[in-house]
């Protein structure tokens, strides 16, 4: 089975996806780590204003097998949540790149972005 | 170790369960759920055990190592029963079938994956010591067994047998072809809904497994639909190391026949009339978050009372629910408790299963 790794985002091993936009880094997991979870239907998220840091747990996931945490892409203040998730989980497994983002942060440092894998990079591991 | 496989190489997502490689998730599990309490949906359990046990000391040998009462079986009839240790403590739980009349064995009961090997020791020693004329065959991959689960159960598989099936009623059983093979049908099964359980020779499972078209589904919806209806996963819910309970305490006490001799009876009969202290009762979450197995439960001033054995989110209801052992007086009442979840208590309430109607 193959799946979605688009080339605007950059992708933690953990699975989770990081992509610039207007000023804030968008984040969420990939195809790849939802179909891993199977059905979705619990995300713990933190507030905006909160601050994350790369590589640590900034939330948890729930699907019905299993339980995961949700690793920070890039450090920074989080501006906005998918409040969406809250009601409707499962559009992290219907649109995980679009619809089911969790977080947008403002980066701390911008070349923090250049540490995180590149597609082609996630593509392999995930093979 | 290697693995133990079932009988068809299945494109599914796997998991290990109780020493097999079987398939956890075909498509999701939410989409294998509702087409059981929709439609119908089929599960490969070709790693449930099925021992067959024959000869003039059959009946006994079974009556004595089985809650149930074997006795008040007649040929093609099933029970749901426990096995019990001297303490009356449950090693496993299983159905016994006492087979149609035209088969040579008399019995086939069935337990849980990965206990087949330890029953057939219990058997033959409890044989031996008692000296039984019986003749015990761990036949666990010799018969393939699938689940035919959902409303449209008899359609589907009344298409595929000669067998009347309306004339097999719940914890009946029949012998007739399936897809051409012959096989056992039984109107058993783990999910609450309208089905049947198929044995067929392992070596013919393909046969019988691609005859009957429709939604495959793995362990994971096995266990949200068997756990809507609040039945018990060996292992899990009980276990003679980890969690020692009685039937009692696990609600099975209907399975208990104290006017029959088996071992762990003369315990149990002590527990029936204390009643026991701690039963296990069903929970529904009022926030958001999944109970799972561990989980501490809690009273809403902190204290604890219990842990969580089972837990999901019913697909069904959409709320998540548990099973814990509770102090008893918590059976049969709507009490307010908290599910502690990540070091988060959360509001939930007790409720006597199945979660859903």
């Amino acid at each position: 089975m193959s799946f979605q790794v688009p080339d605007d985002c950059r992708y933690l091993d953990s699975h989770e996806w990081a992509r610039q936009q207007n000023g804030t880094v968008r984040v969420g997991i990939t195809g790849f780590a939802q179909d891993e979870l199977g059905d979705v239907v619990f995300v713990e998220l933190p507030q905006a204003g909160d601050s994350v840091t790369k590589d640590e747990d900034f939330g948890v996931i729930e699907s019905i097998k299993a339980v995961s945490d949700l690793y920070a892409p890039v450090s920074g203040t989080v501006r906005a949540t998918n409040d969406d998730l809250l009601d409707t989980p499962e559009l992290v497994n219907d649109d995980p790149f679009g619809d089911g983002w969790m977080i947008e942060v403002e980066l701390d440092d911008e070349s923090e972005l250049d540490d995180l894998l590149s597609p082609a990079e996630y593509r392999e591991q995930i093979e | 170790m290697s693995l133990r496989q079932p009988p068809i190489e299945h494109s599914a997502k796997q998991t290990d369960f109780g020493g097999w490689e079987m398939p956890v998730e075909f498509d999701s599990i939410r989409t294998e759920h509702s087409a059981v309490r929709e439609s119908v949906g089929k599960f490969d359990v070709s790693h449930m055990g099925e021992l067959t046990v024959s000869g003039p000391g059959a009946t006994q040998l079974m009556q004595r190592l089985t809650t149930n009462d074997v006795g008040a079986l007649d040929p093609g009839e099933a029970q749901y029963a426990a096995i019990t240790d001297e303490s009356g403590i449950m090693l496993d739980d299983t159905v016994v079938y006492r087979l149609p009349e035209a088969r040579d064995e008399q019995f086939l009961f069935i337990p849980n994956a990965g206990h087949d090997e330890q029953m057939y020791d219990r058997w033959v020693a409890h044989r031996d010591q008692w000296g039984l004329d019986a003749e015990i065959t761990n036949r666990t991959e010799e018969y393939a067994m699938f689940a035919i689960q959902g409303p449209d159960a008899p359609a589907l598989l009344g298409a595929e047998t000669p067998l009347d099936l309306g004339e097999i009623d719940r914890f009946e059983l029949a012998a007739g072809s399936v897809a051409g093979v012959d096989s056992l049908v039984a109107r058993t099964g783990y999910t609450g809904e309208k089905g049947f359980e198929v044995l067929c020779p392992w070596d013919e499972a393909a046969t019988v497994w691609d005859a009957l078209a429709c939604q495959p589904c793995g362990l994971g919806a096995r266990d949200t639909l068997r756990l809507e209806m609040g039945f018990l996963l060996s292992g899990q819910d009980f276990d003679p190391g980890e969690n020692p309970r009685t039937p009692y305490e696990a609600r099975i006490g209907f399975a208990v026949k104290l006017d029959t001799e088996f071992v762990g009876r003369d315990a149990l009969e002590g527990v029936d009339v204390e009643g026991p202290a701690e039963k296990l009762v069903g929970i529904v979450l009022r926030e958001r978050g999944v109970p799972r197995h561990g989980y501490p439960v809690q009273t809403p001033d902190g204290e604890g009372i219990g842990a969580v054995t089972s837990g999901t989110m019913s697909p069904t209801l959409g709320d998540p629910i548990a099973l814990a052992y509770l102090p008893a007086e918590y059976a049969g009442s709507e009490e307010s408790v908290r599910v502690v979840i990540r070091d988060e208590p959360k509001k939930a309430r007790t409720t006597t299963p199945p979660f859903i109607s």
